[in-house]
């Protein structure tokens, strides 16, 4: 039951909805546009950090008067214009160049914005590397929760008011994001950023600005990623070392399980990604209880739930690359 | 009560198979661990049923209270609560250490009792009297106190980091302790030199280490992101054979080394050859050592704990060079470090292997078509990675303060893919320049600004470096493509 809780919950978790996000993200970015992003955790920073600060230091609510529902809507924009900037700062240098160059940028840049935020100097803006609490991010969208407080949701999936209002509000993006994925990649700008992923200098042969393209698409990649940051930062506390390169490679995970080049695969992804983490922590824990693992501390059984994530990420890439749902002839592997 | 003694779970998980009996012994022994830390409740219901949840879950937070002298602070109490109504309390121990179990991931806040600290012991920072955690990926939380006045004299020193909460609380220690040889109020040009020395010391172990990347990638064109569990490995090596077995420190060297090396070579053998016989795609390998460095990180944290673990090694006594202080267990891990780097310049540039090597580098089917073998010249590769690495991992713990952690390696890993790619992706030379230049820059930009940030100092150079001249100093541009 225990086991059955922790794998099912992850099916509705606004976790899972800010790594859907995030992962659809990257996907745009690895599976359609073949760039190396490897840094996806700093666009989440930076979604998340320009909502927070918004919220929390400029708070319009609060100096302006503003309505409730404008700062929020305001908060969001202010996280997706920080994410567009900073996709667009790391593509100037780095798009004209070979593919591995994107991801040593990409990941250095992600270290770089987490140990900006964090530093002490930053403190009275960012909250240093105690990030912000979780009670001053959410005063917006706790003022415009129409739900009454009270129970909702049944079975494992049952959770307070405030939580189903996030669930609502993560699933509902996750959905806008993957219809516009669907839309934008089966049109002709789709079509022509797939033959850059494909061959690049065949598209430039035909006129077309690869840069730009691929500028494009590494600002919209970027944008639901911030979205993604957004997502995981308003149930809980905002804390600025989850935006660490760990994260990034969850997401990676996530993505190449559900399938890098497909609509539903980077949901489905970052769905089975918590679930089989949470099923397999747990499963651990129960068999640690019953007297598996002699002598393991239960810290120590969980750790193993995470060398468990790591092999199946090389097993996962080495023996069905295109994940569960992909289709191999989409996949890029040699940028 | 995992804090009891990560020691003893290093232990019994190293001498797995033949040590049953000691590890029940051990769990015994953390049992009577908890009840006596019960009873220091003085038999209070509520702590005691806090007790038993502590045992249930694996989630906790944690931390141990040194005062400014770094002597443990016994018996100050933490309480930790959250929006739902949980609450537990704890309580240091005679170690200074505490802990307290909460049953589920989640935002908590952590309270210090500011009553129960001692007479003249107050918290640096009032504000981190009560502040909010969360517990989310990691099921350990370490929250730090930090008491007494700042330090004065060292006013660039790392605060930032010594008041992490999400490192645990030891996790500073090995700053403080490099900070330590900064001399007090000596004058710009003292610091800068401090400073400096200090650079090129932490460029020339990063030159140890970005070789075996640089080769690496050469020879098989994988960019290895498990890098940084390579240098782990040789600190995790270097720990257990000094101070969990006590080996005479000539033994401990020999046998770290040797582990290392066979690490090294067992990359090769066990994984990537298997997955070049595959023809497996360059970026499904760059994902392949993404999940191996996930995987071996969690397993050395399995292994040793999420804490910082010091070692029992000398350090040696601090000696003057002009204005800079610097120890002499720092200056012997320099010497080694440009003596084996003579060594690889010279293995490149005059043995048989070496020219091999940068033939196989430069264009590895001409090599090849040229009679040699490619397969034999990755795995010395790997080898000499191996050894390499593991030996810039053995004096990193010198160097940091006698310490290792389960993710040292990975935390510098970026600054070592700085220094190749700063250096010229494929270049060993290279590599050399831009380990020396990152190591330099770290530890100097903290002149002038927050050492918090001097990682991500290093790494905006790389970025701009990348604008200007995207093959790095010594690459060839025909690689930039």
């Amino acid at each position: 039951m225990e086991i059955l809780n922790a794998f099912f919950s992850a099916f509705v978790d606004s976790s899972s909805a800010a790594f859907a996000l995030a992962a659809i993200g990257l996907g745009v970015h690895f599976g359609y546009g073949g760039l190396l992003n490897f840094g996806q955790a700093g666009f989440m920073a930076m979604g998340a950090y320009g909502f927070s600060i918004w919220t929390a230091v400029v708070a319009p609510t609060e100096n302006w008067g503003w309505h409730p529902i404008a700062s929020f809507l305001s908060a969001i924009v202010v996280g997706i214009i920080a994410a567009s900037i900073y996709a667009f700062i790391l593509g100037l240098p780095t798009l004209k160049l070979r593919g591995d160059y994107l991801a040593i940028v990409t990941i250095a840049a992600a270290e770089i914005v987490r140990f900006s935020v964090r530093t002490t100097e930053l403190t009275p803006i960012t909250g240093g590397s105690q990030g912000m609490t979780g009670a001053s991010i959410k005063t917006d969208i706790q003022e415009i929760n129409p739900l009454p407080s009270g129970q909702y949701g049944f079975w494992v999936f049952e959770a307070g008011a405030y939580d189903t209002w996030v669930r609502i509000i993560g699933w509902s993006l996750v959905a806008v994001a993957v219809v516009l994925v669907w839309a934008l990649f089966r049109s002709p700008w789709g079509r022509v950023v797939k033959g850059i992923r494909e061959d690049e200098d065949a598209v430039r042969s035909l006129g077309k600005n690869v840069f730009s393209y691929k500028m494009q698409v590494l600002v919209l990649g970027g944008v639901l990623g911030g979205l993604g940051g957004i997502m995981y930062i308003l149930p809980r506390a905002l804390q600025p070392d989850f935006f660490a390169t760990p994260t990034t490679f969850y997401l990676w995970t996530a993505l190449l399980l559900g399938g890098a080049a497909t609509v539903f695969g980077p949901v489905i992804g970052a769905i089975l990604f918590w679930a089989l983490l949470n099923g397999v922590r747990s499963i651990i824990g129960v068999a640690h209880e019953y007297g598996f693992f002699f002598g393991l501390s239960s810290t120590q059984a969980a750790q193993l739930s995470f060398v468990f994530v790591g092999i199946a990420l090389m097993v996962l890439v080495v023996f069905r690359p295109q994940g569960i749902f992909g289709n191999k002839k989409e996949l890029s592997f040699n940028v | 009560m995992n804090t009891a003694g990560p020691a003893p779970l290093v232990r019994n998980a190293i001498q797995w198979g033949g040590a049953l009996l000691l590890a029940l012994l051990l769990t015994l022994g953390l049992g009577m661990a908890t009840a006596t830390a019960a009873t220091d409740h003085d038999g209070k219901t509520v702590a005691s049923i806090q007790q038993t949840e502590e045992e249930e879950s694996p989630y906790s937070f944690q931390g141990s209270m040194r005062d400014s002298d770094r002597e443990p602070i016994v018996g100050v109490e933490v309480t930790v609560t959250d929006e739902s109504g949980f609450s537990g309390t704890g309580t240091t121990d005679e170690s200074g250490e505490w802990s307290v179990g909460v049953p589920t991931p989640g935002t908590y806040t952590v309270t210090l009792n500011v009553d129960s600290l001692p007479d003249g012991i107050t918290l640096r920072d009032p504000a981190h009297e009560s502040r909010e955690f969360e517990i989310a990926t990691t099921a350990q939380q370490g929250v730090l106190f930090a008491f007494g006045d700042p330090p004065s004299a060292q006013p660039t020193t790392d605060p930032g980091e010594s008041e992490t909460g999400s490192e645990t609380p030891t996790g500073d220690d090995s700053e403080t302790e490099t900070a330590a040889e900064q001399p007090r109020g000596q004058g710009f040009m003292a610091a800068l030199t401090q400073r400096a020395i200090n650079g090129l010391f932490f460029g020339l172990l990063l030159a140890l280490g970005a070789i075996g990347i640089t080769l690496i990638y050469g020879t098989t064109g994988v960019s290895n992101f498990a890098h940084g569990e390579l240098l782990t490995f040789g600190g995790i090596v270097f720990y257990a054979t000094t101070t969990l077995f006590s080996l005479p420190i000539v033994a401990a060297i020999a046998i770290t080394l040797v582990a290392c090396t066979v690490f090294g070579w067992l990359h090769d053998f066990a994984l990537f050859k298997p997955l070049r016989k595959r023809r497996v795609g360059m970026v499904q390998l760059l994902i392949v050592t993404i999940g191996l460095s996930i995987a071996l990180r969690y397993f050395f944290q399995f292994l040793i704990g999420g804490g910082t673990q010091q070692l029992s090694i000398n350090r040696g006594a601090a000696i003057a060079i002009g204005p800079a202080n610097i120890s002499t267990s720092v200056l012997i891990a320099a010497g080694i470090s440009v003596i084996v780097l003579a060594g690889v310049a010279y293995f490149l540039t005059r043995t048989r292997m070496g020219k091999a090597t940068r033939a196989v580098s430069d264009n590895a089917s001409l090599a090849s078509a040229s009679g040699i073998n490619v397969d034999s010249v990755i795995r010395t590769v790997w080898i000499v990675a191996g050894f390499l690495t593991g030996l810039a991992g053995l004096l990193y713990t010198y160097f940091i303060g006698g310490a290792i952690r389960w993710d040292t390696g990975f935390s510098i890993m970026l600054l070592l893919f700085a220094a190749v790619t700063l250096g010229g992706l494929g270049s060993a030379f290279g590599a050399l320049v831009g380990a020396l230049f990152i190591g330099l820059v770290t530890e100097i930009s903290t002149l002038w600004l927050p050492a918090d940030i001097r990682y991500a100092v290093a790494l905006g150079i790389l970025i701009l470096v990348l604008l200007f001249r995207p093959q790095g100093i010594l690459g060839r541009k025909e690689r930039v493509g």
